[in-house]
């Protein structure tokens, strides 16, 4: 896993941020950013849930990598619904 | 039942209670094996001849005892007091155990072969260590995601970093050998032997971080070297009427265990050659295999002297049967009553009419008040053979008094008093909960009110098969009678049918008129109805109408009413309703349209429009019926469907509704015009043909020639389906019964008229024209490679004109294949829909409007991600208009 990830950082950085921006930009891909750890927070309780009860995203999904978010981050995504038009899901990064 | 009871809420006090907090799973060890048992298990002889158990036996009575009467030797307890010991078999060599033996595989493969130390440097495991240890606590299933990577890593090491050995790759042939490669590419068998110990040499730091808890789970236990045996309560012997005793698979499988243990002990204590002893040892090993399980891969079940395999362990926990799915999740209830259902339209849809018979069987346990105590004393007289009465009198204290052998009942019924609990026949008015399966949605249990009947079938209300999915072919329901007050009250307020008008599928009434019902209606409103004031007071009777009689259309000669207003008189007086009907064709504006093609309710006067499927019928968004259902609540609307219903059936059964031979007849311009399009037709599959014969045909893209052909076939064949279908509609008779039930959506479609009166059309197996049969061609009637529509199963014939034996042949071919498709289609998705629940079962709303999963995860941040519940919606959605409406600021 190790190796992996530092020769796709080391040969490729440049074309892999340029697909990363593509992929960004596709119209499928809903638009996410970090949410700061103490908003984070309050969101979490606000909900009466545990970092591990809301729904996860692997740290090497491309959108993730898009925000750079970490592990342990929670990332907050804005996403269209045919219910109800746009909706805010938030997910926390975990590794792998 | 036995709730109701003082004297046993007290025994139920005195019982400790304790709570389940976690349940481990661990492996049993071998010290604790023999710690449990109390027997050792020497002889694979069961009874003597006296049939008596042998000691050290299978059936030892120190093991416990089933046969009444007989005392267990342990615990000196009688079979019902006495819960069973455990035995052992000490086995004279260890064996594995099938069900581990990919875990063994594993460890095997990721330890060192010399030292037992797991194959990662001592920094390596300290950092999963940490890492484990922390994730473990809110992160479990990441860490079992680690446990899996480091077992991988572990397992690509080929040197050990503690001792520095070689590793040997280890092989695992299925179900229970082990080897290890050597260098030349040889084969080294690893016995249990040799697995036990390496096993044993694993430290318990090591096995952590591998998930592994060294104090409940042991590796080397997985090596058996004593089996424990389980006492005869677990596989009891059945006796025949014979006398002859038959054994428990289990028993025979141990049987089986210890005799060829036996053997073996023999052979090794008189040395004899290690061949033998080898095959003693494998036969041992097979045998232990299929007492766990005798449906492994790669290995021959056990087969009883009949030829039938043993059900063993395993195959008493698995599947439908087996002990979960079976035993566990479903049971047999009591208060339940099964039997044929039939229609019965003067029910009200919140009714289920129940058999006399039943209704005897099935009580209510009522206690005793002073209010109706008079009551329940008539009952008690009655006693169980006469209804309404009574089958059982619990006194308090918990005595239960079974009224068949009461032979004077009157006196029991004078000493009744409050307190007591009669359990009294079903009478109408109880609730009950009834179903069909398959219970694919809540609607397949509903509560309806009881109405007994005599008979001996369940009467239900036509408009309730849609929930159901019930017809009267033959199908069977299920009710059931709750049991206490608290179940009574949910299912008055939760399960009952007028609930369940609207689905929470799309929010749109699922119960609702079918068949002759809408025709009923069209024949109702329609424009030419008019019925004389004796049907008039046929058909308000029949509504259970209360109220003024409009002024009548026509005074002179006769009073006579339009249906139209026959229908205004039971509808609610602040009703204002537009919708399109079912018979819409051309008309686009509803205030001026006069063919009646759209419905217009002006406060509660039906003004134009006719009642068809489009108003009043199940499964129809935005109708009549659904606006009646959303804005004057549950209750009402099932008295209104219940009297329209009636008043709709009633006319019909006055006017009279019969469809023959003579509502289907077309005039022989029409059978020119088909003739003349089916000529058209078949020159240009011809055409078609021929083109492909000369090899002109261009392959259309992504499909070969031949499918390019069958591919122009089928779209000439649809248009003249098509065309055929339009011909039958213009020369059709409009008033005759067929087109009526066509059109307003009561039964059938125009194309079921079209194969009735024009053709019947193309014929397919599998989507295709009908190929198979004879080399190159259907049957013997046609040429060989003839492609044309008449052998490859076109039906030119109509029914009404019949079938001649050929096509008779392709029709028969085209509706077995519909059968065989239904059939597979509905097994396999009621096989999704088993996986689909299982998945979801545990999936709920919280109280904060987000959808939690069973351990409180996450699924929806709002249910349905807009919060709304479709069927307390507009099909889903908020209605502005509606509600504006509603609250009276629009009207």
């Amino acid at each position: 896993m190790s190796s992996r990830s530092s020769r796709s950082k080391s040969k490729s950085s440049k074309k892999e941020k340029l697909l990363l921006s593509k992929i960004a930009e596709h119209e499928l891909v809903p638009r996410a950013e970090i949410v700061p750890k103490d908003e984070a927070k309050r969101i979490l309780k606000q909900m009466n849930a545990a970092p591990w009860q809301i729904p996860w995203i692997r740290a090497s999904d491309p959108l993730v990598r898009i925000i750079g978010a970490k592990p342990g981050d929670v990332i907050r995504i804005i996403r269209d619904s045919p219910t109800a038009g746009k909706v805010i899901v938030y997910r926390i990064v975990v590794p792998g | 039942m036995s709730s109701f009871v003082p004297h046993d809420l007290e025994l139920e006090t005195e019982v400790p209670l304790k709570v389940i907090k976690e349940i481990k799973f661990g492996i049993l060890s071998p010290d604790l094996i023999r710690k449990m048992s109390v027997v050792e298990i020497t002889t694979s002889e069961t009874y003597d001849e006296a049939g008596q158990p042998v000691k050290g036996g299978l059936m030892d009575r120190r093991l416990g005892v089933v046969e009444p009467g007989a005392r267990c030797e342990k615990c000196g307890n009688t079979h019902d007091k006495c819960p069973g010991h455990f035995g052992r078999i000490e086995l004279a060599r260890p064996v594995i155990h099938v069900e581990f033996a990919k875990y063994i595989h594993e460890l095997l493969r990721a330890t060192c072969r010399e030292c037992g130390r797991l194959l990662l440097t001592d920094s390596e495991i300290e950092k999963y260590r940490r890492r484990l240890e922390r994730l473990r606590k809110h992160w479990r299933p990441i860490a079992e995601m680690l446990t899996k990577r480091i077992l991988k890593k572990a397992q690509e090491r080929d040197k050990c970093p503690h001792c520095g050995a070689k590793q040997r790759r280890v092989i695992f042939e299925r179900p229970y050998h082990f080897y290890e490669e050597l260098e030349d590419g040889g084969l080294v068998k690893l016995d249990p032997i040799k697995i036990k110990e390496r096993l044993e040499k694993i430290p318990d730091s090591d096995l952590e971080v591998l998930g592994i808890d060294p104090k409940y789970a042991r590796p080397e236990w997985t090596v058996l070297e004593v089996l424990p045996v389980p006492p005869p309560h677990v596989r009891p012997s059945i006796q025949l009427e014979t006398g002859i005793r038959s054994e428990d698979d289990l028993t025979h499988k141990l049987v089986d265990i210890v005799r060829t243990n036996e053997k073996l002990r023999n052979a090794i204590e008189s040395g004899a050659p290690a061949s033998v002893i080898e095959d003693l040892w494998e036969l041992l090993q097979y045998h232990v295999a299929t007492y766990f399980n005798n449906e492994l891969p790669n290995l021959a079940p056990a087969k009883h002297r009949s030829g039938r395999p043993l059900k063993t362990l395993a195959q008493r926990l698995k599947g439908k049967e087996g002990r979960f799915r079976g035993s566990l999740s479903g049971k047999r209830v009591d208060f339940s009553a099964r039997t044929v259902i039939s229609p019965d339209p003067n029910l009200s849809i919140n009714e289920v009419g129940v058999p006399i018979d039943i209704a005897k069987i099935l009580t209510v346990p009522e206690v005793v008040t002073e209010w109706n105590v008079e009551w329940l004393r008539q009952l008690v007289i009655n006693g169980p053979e006469i209804w309404p009465g009574a089958n059982y009198v619990i006194m308090p204290g918990g005595r239960r008094i079974d009224l068949r052998y009461m032979k004077d009942r009157k006196r029991l019924a004078e000493q009744l008093e409050p307190g007591w609990v009669v359990e009294r026949h079903l009478v109408n008015g109880d609730i009950v909960l009834f179903n069909r399966q398959p219970s694919l949605h809540r609607m397949s249990m509903m509560g309806h009110l009881v109405k007994v009947l005599p008979g001996r079938t369940f009467r239900l209300h036509l408009a309730v098969c849609p929930p159901y999915n019930a017809d009267f072919d033959g199908d069977e329901m299920n009710l059931h009678v709750p049991q206490n007050e608290e179940a009574r009250a949910e299912a008055r307020t939760l399960t009952l049918v007028e609930k369940h008008i609207i689905t929470p599928r799309y929010g749109g009434p699922i119960i609702g008129a079918r068949q002759d019902y809408i025709t009923g209606g069209y024949l109702l409103t329609k424009k030419d109805t008019f019925v004389d004031r004796r049907t008039l007071m046929y058909l308000l009777a029949a509504a259970g109408y209360e109220g003024e009689i409009e002024e009548p259309a026509i005074m002179h000669p006769v009073q006579l009413w339009t249906g139209k207003q026959v229908v205004s008189m039971v509808l609610p007086k602040d009703l204002d309703w537009v919708q399109a009907t079912a018979i819409k064709s051309k008309c686009t504006d509803p205030y001026t349209c006069n063919t009646d093609e759209f419905m217009v309710i002006v406060k509660g006067y039906m003004a134009t429009g006719v009642i068809d499927k489009k108003s009043i019928g199940a499964e129809q968004v935005n109708s009549l019926w659904h606006v009646i259902v959303k804005r004057y609540g549950n209750e009402f609307a099932r008295k209104w469907i219940d009297s329209i219903l009636r008043m709709l059936l009633r006319y019909l059964d006055l006017k009279g509704f019969t469809m023959g031979l003579d509502s289907l007849v077309l005039p022989e311009e029409a059978y020119k015009e088909l003739e003349e399009i089916y000529r058209k037709a078949k020159e240009e599959v011809e055409k078609y043909i021929k083109m492909y014969k000369e090899g002109t045909l261009q392959a259309e893209p992504g499909l070969t020639v031949e499918e390019t052909l069958e591919d122009y076939i089928n779209r000439v064949l649809v248009r003249l389906r098509e065309e055929a279908q339009k011909i039958t509609e213009k020369y059709i008779n409009k008033r005759c019964e067929a087109y009526i039930m066509a059109k307003t959506g009561a039964r059938g479609s125009i194309l079921n008229i079209m194969q009735m009166v024009a053709m019947i059309g193309q014929q397919s197996i599998r989507g295709e024209r009908i190929k198979r049969g004879f080399e190159g061609r259907t049957t013997a009637h046609f040429m060989w490679g003839d492609l044309g529509p008449e052998c490859r199963g076109f039906v030119k014939s109509c029914f009404r004109k019949g079938l001649p034996p050929v096509e008779y042949f392709f029709h028969a071919a085209g509706g077995r294949d519909g059968l065989v498709d239904t059939a597979v289609r509905t097994a396999q998705s009621g096989y999704m829909q088993r996986r689909l629940i299982n998945a979801l079962q545990d999936v709920y709303v919280a109280y904060d409007g987000t959808v939690r999963g069973g351990s409180g995860i996450v699924v929806q941040y709002r249910y349905g991600e807009d919060g709304i519940d479709v069927s307390r919606s507009d099909s889903g959605k908020i209605d502005i208009d509606e509600l504006l409406r509603e609250a009276g600021i629009t009207s």
